[in-house]
């Protein structure tokens, strides 16, 4: 009988056991999370309920892998950042650089030195002073080796000193506080769009002592998370949401109407999508392309360029791709009008040049206006004669109807629209008499297979930075880490140089221009759309706007009921 | 049986050390690294993060760092979410997982046991078909589709209970529902087919025939046997249930382990590989054990050795 109970106890305790272990001993930061959930939660649903409490709740993206701004590479990061720290310089409504933590900035006539006059009686989120030191201090942390920041040579390879603070010896970098109020910054060759990297997250100020006393960690947790933004963090449960409040040491507080900003970190896009339509978030990224079809007039859902293209990198070092004409021709059977629109729908926009829309030329005009003399390279509505050349491209290149050109495979990870693309790609250039194979490789294979150029053709796709031209044409210099393809031109690369140099706008927005003429006439590789955003978001919300660089604003939002 | 439990532990050590050598170097051995992006980050960043986290030594080399350290207790930092330990990971998502898991085995046994006792009692009858077509229908529909359902009928048309998150009891409906489906189903069926099996026994005639009350009888004497193939099946889903699942914690937004273990092996973040798999091992091998050891309670027939 002793035994029995023994027997039935201990099934009980293998079954509740771990449960009980799970939501007790364990479970306190879980615990006093879930707490707090409940009462956000509350207010999430109704925004305006008895507390008067407007908190915005959206979805941007999965739990953002760091909110460290000198670790963060990746656009859901940088909407975390957009919102809670701020810059020397922002990016205002329509794109153009506005005043941030810096009232105003100048730069010396050799566009070597920049000074930047931050306002008076800055703060922390957790009170206490901000002056330009801490701008000096954030910006040597960014170099900082021990930190390992990703885009480090991004914002600051400019900056004198640059080469030995990579090294280690951080004071090297030449940014320094004349005063509380005034940095100057003191470049080793003039950088026109050195503004739009004062404006860039990387370069955001962090707090000294916290990040001191806490290293990487200070980043992990609401408590350490010391920011200078419209909002600060007041709770992030990883994998479920981060929430942020109203930050009232912010200079333009007063500016600011919501309370709070919950950033619900759901990954799936169907759960996104349920979430939307029941009201939980009233803005979601992650939309199901399968309910794109159904939901294309509806006035909730957007679609907006971000500066990006989706391109193909051909492996130039292999013979069979050594001939600009075979190059070309594989470009022209591409019908990017049906890819994008059919295929991709809609979600992106034919590519017709490499340059896509956002780009700023040096007038201020869209870069791309401006390119092959206001005429895009690739005219997307002339599919059929565009396949005529191609043939006879191919031809001249000694491949008559393809014949003797060898079978060569397509390489792509299988994510949105890759495989229908690679799948497209076999029966277009089945066209030309090309065999193309299809191999589909896992993510995190792909990007070292497509880095160390073990492919013939691969998929690639590349999103701008900031909206300097030079971002992304410079992915085609000789030696850039991200030339996957090899391309390798000496008139390129001189264009590029003269465009890292000149002080002239003219001659720099010349030289640019010049250099998409080179690739696009040498087909170094093959644009095929560009990037939109396309997200779901009720009119409800007021005030925020969407950036060609994949950010979405909503510190000056509002809800309306 | 306290020899027996000390080899048992014994042996268990042995075998997570296999596993998670193993592992360190399949993991190894598989292209790709963890920090890779689409954009490639300067190969001065690259090397200083290698650095940073020992990952420039030699493969056997760091192999050693990482044994010694995890005999210390320290797993490491996690390589993708930067300023996490993989023990901080552990312990903020285990729990959420094991509640849910928790609670869904807890379902599975209270539905799963009765319900195949009964198709086993009445067996050829209507209740038997009917709960043998449930049965068949939770082990062939995978979850993602439970889910998605749950998601559209209860969440999105009828709104009763909410989509994501796991802050109410509300909030535990769906993914246990989704959890527990498949395994009521099977331990139903276990339960059924070893049941059929039991009452088909002599002894079961011979207590028929003393003229025992029926309810006795079951439940003296035919549970008893008949549960022995369900313990060793508990066992381990417990362990693999309490750790989370992906499927159920993506579409649901639970902040629970499942997910880590899936999102640890796409990005290569090969500490939180590691940790995750040797805590899930450890589990597995815990659950054996104390599967063994209730076997005994139950059936003292069985010897330990």
């Amino acid at each position: 009988m002793k035994k029995r109970a023994l027997a039935l106890v201990l099934t009980a305790a293998m079954v509740l056991g771990l449960t009980a272990c799970g939501g007790s001993s364990n479970g306190t930061a879980t615990d006093s999370a879930d707490g707090q959930t409940a009462e956000t939660e509350t207010d999430a649903e109704a925004p305006a309920s008895a507390t008067g409490e407007k908190i915005l709740s959206v979805q941007v993206g999965p739990d953002p892998e760091t909110i460290d701004p000198a670790l963060n590479s990746a656009v859901d990061g940088g909407n975390m950042l957009l919102h809670s720290f701020e810059c020397l310089l922002t990016v205002d409504e329509n794109g153009q650089l506005a005043p941030g933590q810096a009232e105003s900035y100048e730069v010396s006539e050799d566009g070597l030195t920049w000074t930047f006059h931050l306002r008076d009686g800055l703060k922390w989120s957790d009170g206490s002073d901000l002056n330009a030191n801490d701008f000096v201090y954030s910006w040597k942390r960014v170099c900082d080796p021990m930190v390992a920041a990703p885009y480090a040579e991004t914002v600051l390879s400019m900056v004198e000193g640059y080469d030995k603070a990579i090294e280690g010896d951080l004071d090297a970098l030449q940014v320094a506080a004349s005063d509380d109020n005034t940095l100057v910054v003191t470049l080793n060759a003039p950088c026109s769009y050195f503004g739009s990297l004062a404006a860039f997250a990387t370069l955001s100020p962090v707090q000294q002592a916290t990040v001191e006393a806490n290293g990487d960690a200070w980043a992990t947790s609401a408590e350490t998370y010391i920011s200078n933004g419209p909002f600060y963090v007041s709770e992030w449960v990883p994998g479920s949401y981060i929430m942020m409040t109203k930050n009232p040491y912010y200079w333009n507080a007063d500016a600011i109407k919501l309370d709070g900003i919950k950033w619900n970190l759901i990954e799936d896009s169907n759960a996104a999508y349920s979430a939307y339509q029941t009201g939980e978030v009233l803005m979601i990224k992650d939309v199901p392309t399968e309910e794109i079809p159904t939901l294309k007039d509806n006035a909730e859902f957007h679609v907006d360029p971000i500066i990006g293209t989706y391109y193909l990198s051909m492996n130039l070092q292999r013979d069979a791709f050594k001939d600009a004409k075979v190059r070309k021709a594989l470009s022209l059977a591409i019908d990017r009008d049906y890819v994008a629109n059919t295929l991709m729908q809609g979600t992106y926009s034919p590519a017709d040049n490499f340059m896509g829309p956002g780009w700023i030329d040096m007038d201020g005009k869209q870069f791309k206006d401006n390119a092959n003399g206001g005429k895009s390279y690739i005219d997307v509505t002339n599919y059929e004669a565009d396949l005529e050349e191609a043939k006879q491209l191919l031809a001249d290149a000694g491949y008559p109807n393809g014949e003797g050109f060898p079978t060569i495979t397509y390489t792509t990870n299988d994510a949105g629209y890759h495989k229908v693309v690679a799948e497209y790609l076999q029966q277009a250039w089945a066209e030309l008499g090309i065999d193309l194979q299809v191999d589909i490789v896992e993510w995190a294979s792909f990007t070292p297979m497509r880095r160390n150029g073990d492919f013939d053709v691969a998929r690639n796709g590349w999103v701008g930075d900031y909206s300097d031209p030079s971002n992304m044409l410079e992915l085609f210099y000789s030696t850039n880490g991200n030339n996957d393809g090899k391309f390798s031109n000496a008139d390129f690369d001189a264009a590029i140089d003269l465009s890292r140099t000149t002080l002239d706008a003219d001659e720099r927005s010349q030289a640019l221009h010049t250099a998409e003429d080179i690739l696009m006439e040498e087909a170094g590789c093959i644009p095929v759309a560009y990037y939109n955003d396309f997200w779901l978001q009720s009119d409800k919300i007021t005030g925020s706007w969407h950036s060609p660089y994949g950010y979405w604003y909503f510190m000056y939002a509002d809800i309306t009921e | 049986m306290v020899k027996y439990i000390a080899k048992r532990i014994g042996l268990a050590i042995v075998t997570i050390w296999a596993v998670a050598t193993i592992t360190f170097f399949l993991m190894n051995l598989v292209p790709g690294g963890p920090f890779l992006s689409e954009k490639a980050i300067s190969p001065q960043a690259t090397a200083a993060l290698e650095a940073k986290y020992g990952l420039d030594k030699p493969l056997f080399q760091q192999y050693l760092t990482y044994i010694t350290d995890a005999l210390h207790g320290d797993f490491g930092d996690s390589l993708k979410q930067r300023g996490r330990t993989v023990m901080d990971i552990i312990k903020m998502k285990f729990p959420v997982s094991a509640r849910v898991g928790g609670v869904s085995v807890l379902v599975s046994l209270i539905l799963g046991v009765p319900l195949g006792c009964i198709a086993a009692l009445k067996r050829g009858k209507f209740a038997d078909s009917l709960i043998s077509v449930v049965a068949t229908c939770g082990i062939a529909v995978p979850s993602f589709v439970i889910c998605t359902l749950l998601l559209y009928f209860f969440g999105v048309k009828m709104q009763i209970l909410p989509t994501m998150g796991l802050t109410t009891a509300k909030h535990y409906v769906m993914p246990v529902m989704a959890l527990s489906f498949y395994p009521t189903a099977y331990i139903m069926r276990l339960m059924r087919s070893s049941m059929l099996d039991v009452l088909g026994q002599d002894y079961m005639r011979t207590a028929k025939a003393k003229g025992l009350a029926g309810g006795k009888i079951l439940f003296k004497h035919a549970l008893r046997n008949a549960i022995l193939p369900v313990i060793t099946y508990v066992g381990p889903l417990l362990a693999y249930t309490v750790t989370g699942s992906f499927v159920v914690e993506k579409i649901f937004t639970i902040p629970g382990l499942g997910g880590e273990f899936i999102s640890a092996i796409n990005g290569r973040d090969y500490t939180l590989i590691m940790g995750t798999t040797i805590f899930l091992a450890t589990l597995i091998i815990i659950m054996n054990v104390v599967v063994d050891i209730v076997y005994k309670l139950v059936d003292p027939r069985i010897k330990l050795k």
